[in-house]
């Protein structure tokens, strides 16, 4: 992905999350924890589970609709991020051979189904984490964790980093539309010109950030950030809780998809 | 490399989250005591700075490939441990978050392998023996290589522990472990040049930052062998604790609070007894347990995988046609 495109991407995200549906208004804490605790259930499942995991396609799916999420902005993160889980997953079909499933002629193998597995799970826990970002503000989820008592100093930091990423992302566009605008056939982008780039640019932020500390200090600043609450827990975000973590473990305790499948008679 | 959701199980995901936890919050009281309020802004656009540079290319000599810089270590060089280590661990929570890198689960591991060994392991025993002694040039240049190269392969190492323990993949430890600190080896070299380069220049122009740093960050080697030991006993303790509490497994402790391991649904006696023997092997990479194994894993059946199938289109249908039906009503 270039530069621009990446840029663009992050801001995507963030204008999604400004959306007011049911999700969206939900206690960001509720929704960070469900989230979690979701992710605990599907990567709980063993490695040649594969039946069992589709009916926690559920959950992505409501944040997607509730939400009124694009499915395709984020199908395209998902097919785009680190390739990694796949790439240790292949490995699986060559070193597990054995046959577990024979169905109508077609034999399937350990190594397969795990892999197919971790390709499942890799799908529900990114879009789940994509999803959750889309319908949660990004102050909201700092909010909430500051409520759920990490450190201050950790929250606060997410959040200049947050605040000022936009602007150093933009600083960096600009010297990189130089760079392109004055180097041909890939010149310009060897290691030392690299290193003095970048050396450049540390320095443009370190004297930012004496500016940014002066502007602050005559606002009054005195080593304490005040953070300010925005959500109430509500009925609605106990109830949303209550009925998805009872579904999670429904999922995971009843073989939904072997009911289903043993219904229409499916073979063996 | 990051840690994804997906190679991990949930004990050793909530192993390392409790020691990045553990960490966090040490680190933070640790400069909550002897924080200069300018560092407040300075470590968040510094986090913005390793973001930005992050996406910007280089070409790496003789491959033609193109790689970026982690920032570990010229974080450490810039801020001292304890800041540098908040930093990035807010870096990779956004990019967690934003990009889809590693995972809500996975993330508490991935702090913990590209933060805790550079700031804590490499930068105070290695960069900084080094580097302080002799300060010139070359002193820097080796001392970032070294401790760079150290803290990649700590890390590397870490995530091959992991995905082990979690016993997702089927690849031998040694290949897996061999594989990952080759392939690390000249990311560390580069990443090592590039940040002495970048330190080495920065000297030159604002020698105050950097020599501001070495005073501020002065930290005693004991303290550091002390925050390092109390970690691992953290994690160390979290895994043994959910390993000890059940003969059968680290995977059990977990998996029973998220409810039973019923592999094939009706979930017999034998069925369960197997599929905690099977969880027996996933702890013990190198236990041999194939044949039962290979019994309960029969428990994901034809039918079951057809179930699966027929579950998941009924999900996609029912929140497509939700969808169609929702921007019908806003059209008119």
């Amino acid at each position: 992905m270039t530069f621009d495109a990446e840029y663009f991407n992050i801001g995507y995200l963030d204008s999604l999350s400004y959306k007011d549906t049911f999700v969206h208004r939900l206690d960001p804490r509720v929704k960070l924890l469900v989230s979690f605790i979701f992710i605990l259930y599907v990567v709980s499942f063993p490695k040649h589970e594969l039946a069992g995991l589709m009916p926690f396609f559920i959950y992505p799916v409501f944040l997607l609709i509730s939400g009124d999420i694009p499915f395709k902005a984020i199908a395209k993160k998902i097919i785009f991020v680190s390739p990694f889980a796949v790439l240790i997953g292949i490995f699986n079909p060559l070193f597990d051979k054995d046959v577990l499933i024979a169905f109508y002629g077609i034999q399937i193998t350990g190594g397969w189904l795990s892999f197919f597995s971790i390709l499942v799970k890799f799908i529900l826990t990114v879009s789940t984490m994509l999803l959750l970002v889309a319908v949660t503000s990004f102050p909201g989820l700092c909010e909430s964790i500051e409520r759920l008592r990490l450190p201050k100093a950790f929250v606060i930091q997410l959040l200049f980093l947050y605040r000022y990423l936009f602007v150093l992302l933009e600083e960096a566009l600009r010297m990189i539309r130089a760079r392109e605008a004055r180097s041909f056939n890939g010149r310009g982008r060897d290691i030392k010109t690299f290193v003095k780039f970048i050396s450049v640019l540390l320095i443009r932020t370190l004297e930012r950030a004496e500016r940014i500390y002066h502007a602050m200090l005559s606002r009054g600043f005195k080593g304490e950030i005040k953070m300010r609450r925005k959500y109430r827990l509500g009925i609605k975000d106990i109830f949303f809780a209550i009925i998805s973590v009872a579904l999670f473990y429904v999922f995971r305790q009843y073989g939904v998809a072997n009911f289903v499948g043993n219904i229409l008679g499916g073979p063996g | 490399m990051h840690m994804s959701d997906a190679l991990l199980s949930p004990s050793v995901g909530a192993a390392f989250w409790a020691g990045t936890l553990g960490a966090i919050t040490y680190a933070s009281k640790k400069l909550r005591q002897n924080l200069d309020d300018r560092f407040i802004p300075l470590m968040g656009v510094l986090g913005a700075f390793i973001f930005a540079a992050q996406m910007i290319n280089f070409t790496i000599p003789g491959t033609g490939s193109s790689g970026h810089i982690g920032g570990g270590m010229l974080l450490s060089v810039l801020l001292g441990p304890y800041a540098a280590f908040l930093v990035i661990a807010s870096v990779l929570t956004i990019q967690a978050l934003f990009f889809a890198d590693g995972g809500l689960l996975a993330l508490g591991s991935n702090i913990w392998n590209l933060g805790i060994y550079s700031c804590f392991i490499a930068y105070p025993l290695i960069y900084r023996t080094l580097a302080y002694s002799g300060k010139t040039r070359r002193a820097i240049i080796i001392a970032s290589i070294l401790s760079v190269v150290i803290a990649l392969e700590l890390g590397a190492f870490s995530v091959v522990l992991q995905t082990k323990l979690s016993g997702i993949t089927e690849l031998p430890f040694r290949t897996f472990l061999m594989l990952m600190l080759i392939i690390h080896l000249p990311i560390g070299i580069i990443e090592g040049i590039v940040t002495a380069g970048i330190v080495n220049y920065v000297k030159n122009i604002r020698p105050d930052i950097i020599e501001n740093n070495a005073a501020t960050a002065n930290s005693s080697f004991k303290k550091i062998v002390i925050v390092i030991s109390i970690l691992a006993v953290i994690t160390g303790g979290i895994l043994s604790l959910l390993a000890s509490s059940n003969p059968d497994g680290l995977e059990w402790s977990i998996e029973k609070i998220l409810g039973k391991a019923g592999l094939s649904g009706g979930g017999d006696f034998v069925t369960n007894r197997l599929s905690e023997i099977q969880k027996k092997t996933a702890v013990m990479p190198e236990y041999n347990f194939q044949g039962k194994e290979k019994a309960v894993a029969a428990g994901t059946s034809a039918s079951g995988l057809l179930g699966g199938i027929i579950v998941l289109a009924l999900i996609f249908f029912i929140g497509m046609g939700i969808r169609i039906i929702k921007r019908g009503r806003q059209k008119p």
